[in-house]
């Protein structure tokens, strides 16, 4: 099976595809240029798997301007993965622009998010303290602005990350600046909820728990990942101190969401499994008909407890800070890691942690 | 011969026994000789000289009793020879002749003596002849007066009879009369209010009227009797119930209620509820006294959370008078109170008893009351009824104690429960089975683990005070390190009030700190000494000796203040963690050596000082000084991390803010070190000498003499230019970056937000790593021009020169520093590093 991953490396004007076979244990690798400028952000559409978005930056005149636009991918780039990974940085093909998404006028664009599982016509872009709703039309080619939040409040305000919620019919967003977190109904464009001082320093970025409406995971320069429920934004549901340095992502596995994956400056990336706070607190539960067929040491293992939480494991490969990690949307055992100094790890959940969820 | 000789031996011995002081002492040998022969005539054998007896039945012994002269004759012819035999003869003659004259000797002397005795018995015959004669005359007068008397009593028969008779009547009379007198004579003790005496009268009548009731008369008399008894009776009620008779009337009035046959129980019921109304009085009076201080608990409030703040902003040593100075006094004060308590109503309580126990119980155990089961149930109302009382008076005592919130003197309160106490004795003496005792000892220890709870409220407070003032120290004359070892007549300029004789360089604030927490902790354990003193009657209760000790003291109180000391410093950690804005650095450097301290001596000796104050005996579970220790090194370690990390984060906050408010790549060409970076050494040597103060310097490792240079070269040459051209060439990754790597390789992973060891060279390293690290991270995220990137080679540069020195190993600044530079070179658009020459001109001019 194809596993398709994609992945970005900034600071950088070019964007790997990395495919990873997993029966083959290959790795192939396609570049495609990007010759706007370097990209700080990249999100790709849910609808179309050749579409995606990048913030990138901009020197014009001496000047650094943080610009976002929608980007297709040349057609015929999978079918490059059949050549050397070694020559494939000649034949880089470029990225074809399908539009701007230009907001000059709101500021420098931090990063761009699609709807989730939506039918990619609908995108966000965070601009220093405006969040904008965009519509593309006509097969992304034409960008509009369809309403427009803006946070108000003392001193210069930034976005500095944010997350569109997959729950409540896809109208809620989650945005990060400075030390607070705050919620957003789309609908209205009106702020819902305001965790203030959510970490002692910046949060550098968000998750939404993917089975758990209400749960929301966060980290940021205090070191700590802290997972919220937003309903009750006075205290955090939970906190995980493991780093020692910022910690710059945190991202919930796409269907096991015990899984929790961290990369910090501490050039650590860790995995932990937060079962009391996941969907399957007691572990994946077992129907009956499968109960019957099951041995009976089997059923033993399956105790009702509550599972503790536990870093699973810390994967020490990256010489330099972490800045990005993300699971692989084909296959849920499958995550990886990219650190300063260019290095991509790409790991697997253990197997022993793997079989125990599954079983 | 011998005959007669034999037959005058009886007047020889009789009268020798007459004469003792006979002529013949000189001869004594031959006395005894014829007093031996007397005596053994007349078989008086008295000392049983058996060895005579043999010789003695020989017929031929001369001097034998049975001595037979034909034999003797016979066998001196036979034996002996005619010459012998004259010679015997003469020796015979001789004896005889002797033998004689004795006996003549004898006769003479005591002839007088035979004639005189003869005389006295002739004379003694005569006189009973006439005695005699007299008897029989006597024994006839007897007779004629025996007769003579018999006739008389014969006549006087009759009268004697009669006689008996009337006084009889007499006294039947006198009865009679003392009945029919009765109602008057009760009516006249009634109206002179002599009723024992009108009782007593009754009583004597009562059975005779009753019996003779069925007569009209006697019914009469009964009835009015009655009437004037129930009428007695309603008044002996009457005083009864009046109840301002003194105790001693009421209990006479209570005895001849009784006798009247009033029942028992009522009379029991009465009298206690008359009790129990003067009782009541005196309850009111206490209640009285607490009462008017209810209303005014804000002021009172007030007054005890200003106490211990005036106590502790003045010299600690006098904190314990401090403390006592500004405590809500009510009216009066505890040991008043109870002393009141005591005097009222504890001893009109014990008087009570005792009189309900001489009324109802002993005196009912002798008369005739006994048999009615009265002083069982006399004494189960007694019981009830003190119960019941004790328990409202111990529920005013409670709530005074209650209310004895300032912790003043201590030994107010202990007099008082002392007194209290021991005045409860006099109540178990006199109710042996009460439960009240008990409960008051209760009391008394509800009262003291009341206290030592204050107590240790008042050490938190204390506790949080001194933080307080320590605080405002620190915060007043922007003191510190510099202030203080530049300027240090600064301070005693600008030292406002609080700022005068408070000690404001860090060591000496920590060691006023330290010293007024134990001096208070010390007059603490002695306050609270007093409840265990020797002349507290409760002291010797189990509880005082045991639990109180170790419970309640040791680790109520002692053992949970340090605890509070620990967790108070901990939560410095976690509450202000965010921002670090809301606790000083230095106060947390302050507090983390205070827990250092206390791990290394101040647990120990405290709990020492308790156990030897208390004589702990270790029965139940206590918390060791070990587990104390752990939790105070795990504050100090906690509070050191912390200082560390704000500490880090205000210069990380420096050089985040100049990093990224500025545009780096229109910046112009460097000329100068930016002023952050003196800041941040500036304020570096300020927190190396604020650490110094209270940490010891700690090891580092050796490094060179001219360490800035040395590392400096070896940085300098990985900035070579083709490493800046490499980094945009996509075809060489593995170049651009192999010289780091390889250091990366080889040099340990760094830990930014670690713990630190307990010593300077380890905070400053914690510090500046965190500093330098939020540097590097802030470049990564920026852009720069050329200059952009040569201004950070200088700012790197003048860092390398002056950070070195205070770490533990300066590869560490080296590498860090290294990366930045690195990291900006790679962020850079134009990267055209600066010559190292100049960059060297330019920081030294800096």
């Amino acid at each position: 099976s194809l596993v398709t991953k994609q992945i970005k490396i900034r600071p950088n004007l070019r964007i790997h595809i990395i495919d990873f076979d997993d029966e083959n244990n290959i790795i192939n690798k396609n570049v495609l240029l990007h010759q706007a400028g370097e990209i700080w952000h990249i999100a790709a559409s849910p609808a179309d798997k050749a579409v995606i978005t990048t913030c990138y930056n901009k020197t014009s005149d001496s000047r650094v301007v943080s610009c976002a636009a929608v980007w297709r991918m040349p057609s015929d780039w999978d079918s490059g993965s059949h050549e050397s990974p070694d020559d494939s940085a000649h034949n880089a093909q470029t990225l074809e622009l399908l539009c701007h998404l230009d907001n000059s006028a709101h500021g420098n664009a931090a990063c761009v998010l699609w709807e989730p599982m939506g039918d990619g016509k609908r995108v966000i872009s965070l601009a220093d303290n405006h969040a904008l709703l965009w519509d593309l039309q006509e097969s992304c080619t034409q960008a509009t602005v369809s309403s427009t939040a803006t946070l108000e409040g003392k001193g210069q305000l930034k976005f500095t990350s944010g997350k569109w919620s997959p729950h409540h019919n896809c109208s809620q967003l989650a945005t990060a600046n400075d030390t607070s977190i705050r919620g957003w109904d789309l609908r209205t464009m009106s702020q819902i909820y305001c965790i203030e001082n959510a970490h002692g320093q910046l949060v550098r970025d968000l998750d939404f728990n993917p089975n758990r409406q209400y749960y929301l995971a966060s980290c940021g320069d205090d070191c700590k990942v802290k997972f919220w429920d937003v309903r009750n934004v006075q205290e955090p549901v939970k906190t995980l101190e493991e780093h020692s340095h910022w910690v710059w992502s945190v991202r919930y596995n796409h269907s096991h969401d015990q899984l929790v994956l961290t990369a910090s400056s501490d050039s650590r990336l860790i995995l932990s499994n937060m079962v009391s706070i996941s969907s399957e607190p007691f572990g994946h539960l077992v129907d009956d008909e499968e109960l019957s067929e099951g041995e009976d040491n089997h059923q033993e293992e399956k105790s009702k407890e509550p599972l503790k939480d536990n870093v699973v494991s810390t994967y020490e490969e990256h010489e330099d800070s972490v800045y990005a990690a993300e699971w692989s949307s084909a296959d849920p055992w499958l995550f990886a890691s990219l650190s300063y100094d260019g290095r991509l790890v790409i790991n697997r959940v253990p197997r022993a942690l793997k079989y125990s969820i599954l079983l | 011969m011998a005959a007669h000789f034999l037959c005058c031996g009886g007047f020889f011995w009789s009268d020798f026994s007459m004469d003792p002081e006979g002529s013949m002492l000189d001869e004594s040998g031959r006395r005894r000789k014829v007093h031996g022969m007397l005596k053994l005539y007349y078989g008086l054998n008295e000392e049983g000289k058996a060895p005579e007896q043999p010789q003695s039945l020989d017929p031929c012994d001369i001097n034998g009793p049975h001595f037979d002269p034909e034999l003797y004759l016979n066998k001196l012819r036979r034996e002996c020879s005619l010459g012998e035999l004259m010679d015997h003869e003469t020796c015979m003659v001789k004896q005889i002749r002797s033998l004689d004259s004795d006996m003549q000797t004898l006769v003479y002397e005591n002839y007088n003596k035979f004639i005189s005795a003869t005389d006295t018995i002739r004379k003694m015959k005569n006189d009973f002849k006439k005695m005699e004669d007299e008897m029989d005359c006597l024994s006839a007068n007897m007779a004629a007066i025996t007769d003579f008397s018999a006739s008389i009593s014969g006549t006087l028969q009759d009268q004697h009879a009669q006689i008996t008779k009337l006084s009889g009547v007499h006294t039947l009379l006198r009865k009679l009369q003392f009945l029919f007198e009765l109602p008057a004579r009760l009516n006249k003790c009634l109206e002179l209010q002599a009723y024992a005496q009108a009782v007593s009268s009754h009583r004597r009548a009562r059975c005779v009227l009753q019996q003779y009731s069925h007569l009209p008369s006697f019914k009469g008399i009964q009835d009015d009797c009655n009437a004037i008894m129930e009428k007695l009776a309603q008044e002996l009620r009457q005083k009864f119930r009046d109840g301002g008779t003194s105790a001693k009337d009421l209990s006479e009035c209570v005895e001849l209620l009784l006798q009247l046959d009033e029942p028992a129980e009522e009379l029991c019921e009465k009298f206690l509820s008359h009790a129990r109304s003067r009782l009541e009085q005196d309850l009111q009076g206490l209640e009285a006294e607490i009462k008017p201080h209810l209303p005014i608990p804000a002021v009172k409030e007030a007054a005890t959370c200003r106490s211990p703040s005036t106590a502790a902003l003045g010299s600690p040593k006098d904190s314990p008078k401090m403390l006592s100075l500004p405590s809500p006094t009510p009216n009066t004060d505890i040991l008043e109170f109870i002393d009141r308590g005591c005097n009222e109503f504890v001893s009109s309580l014990c008087l009570v008893i005792t009189s309900y126990q001489e009324l109802f119980i002993n005196h009912a155990q002798t008369g005739e009351l006994a048999s009615k089961n009265i002083p069982q149930m006399a004494n189960n109302k007694l019981k009830a009824f003190v119960d019941d009382l004790a328990a409202r008076y111990f529920s005013l005592v409670e709530r005074r104690i209650q209310e004895e919130k300032g912790v003043s003197d201590n030994s107010l309160l202990v007099r008082a429960l002392d007194r209290f106490h021991r005045r409860l004795q006099a109540v178990s003496k006199l109710l042996p089975g009460s439960t009240v005792p008990n409960q008051g000892t209760e009391i008394v220890i509800r009262a003291a683990t009341e206290r030592v709870k204050q107590y240790l409220t008042a050490l938190q407070s204390f506790y949080m005070d001194s933080l307080t003032d320590v605080r405002q120290a620190l915060a007043t004359p922007r003191l510190s390190v510099a202030a203080a070892s530049v300027a240090g007549g600064g301070a005693h300029l600008g030292g406002a009030a609080s700022g005068r004789d408070a000690p404001n360089s860090l060591p000496e604030l920590l060691s006023s700190l330290s010293a007024s927490i134990l001096n208070q902790i010390k007059s603490v354990l002695a306050s609270v000494h007093l409840f265990t003193a020797k002349d507290i009657t409760f002291s010797n209760k189990p509880y005082f000796k045991g639990e109180f000790c170790s419970q309640g003291v040791r680790e109520n109180l002692v053992v949970n203040f340090i605890r509070f000391v620990c967790q108070s410093s901990r939560q410095f950690c976690e509450s202000a963690g965010d921002k670090g804005g809301s606790t000083p650095p230095a106060l947390l450097l302050l507090l983390s050596r205070l827990c250092l301290d206390f791990e290394t001596s101040t647990i120990s000796y405290i709990l020492t000082l308790t156990d030897e104050q208390f004589l702990v005996q270790h029965q139940n579970p206590i918390t060791p000084v070990t587990t104390l220790c752990g939790e105070a090194r795990e504050a100090a370690q906690k509070l050191l991390n912390h200082y560390v990390k704000v500490q880090g984060l205000i210069i990380s906050q420096m050089l985040r803010k100049s990093v990224e408010t500025r545009d780096w790549v229109n910046t112009i060409e460097p000329r100068n070190v930016r002023a952050v970076m003196k800041r941040v050494v500036e304020d570096t040597t300020s927190i190396d000498v604020q650490v110094g103060l209270l940490y010891e310097e700690g090891v580092r490792k050796a490094h060179s003499s001219d360490s800035s240079k040395r590392t400096f070269s070896v940085y300098s040459s990985s900035r070579q230019q083709p490493r800046y051209a490499a980094s945009y060439t996509p075809s060489a990754p593995m170049d651009t970056n192999l010289l780091s790597n390889i250091h990366k390789l080889f040099s340990e992973r760094i830990d930014i937000f670690s713990s630190v060891e307990f010593n300077k060279v380890s905070v400053m390293t914690g510090i500046i790593k965190i500093s330098l690290k939020t540097f590097l991270e802030c470049v990564r995220l920026r852009t720069f021009g050329r200059y952009g990137l040569q201004q950070i080679q200088v700012d790197c540069h003048y860092l390398q020169m002056y950070l070195w020195r205070f770490v533990s190993d300066e590869n560490l600044v080296h590498f860090l520093l290294d990366e930045i530079v690195g990291s900006s070179a790679h962020r850079c658009l134009d990267p055209c590093p600066m010559e190292q020459s100049v960059i060297e001109v330019i920081c030294e001019r800096g």
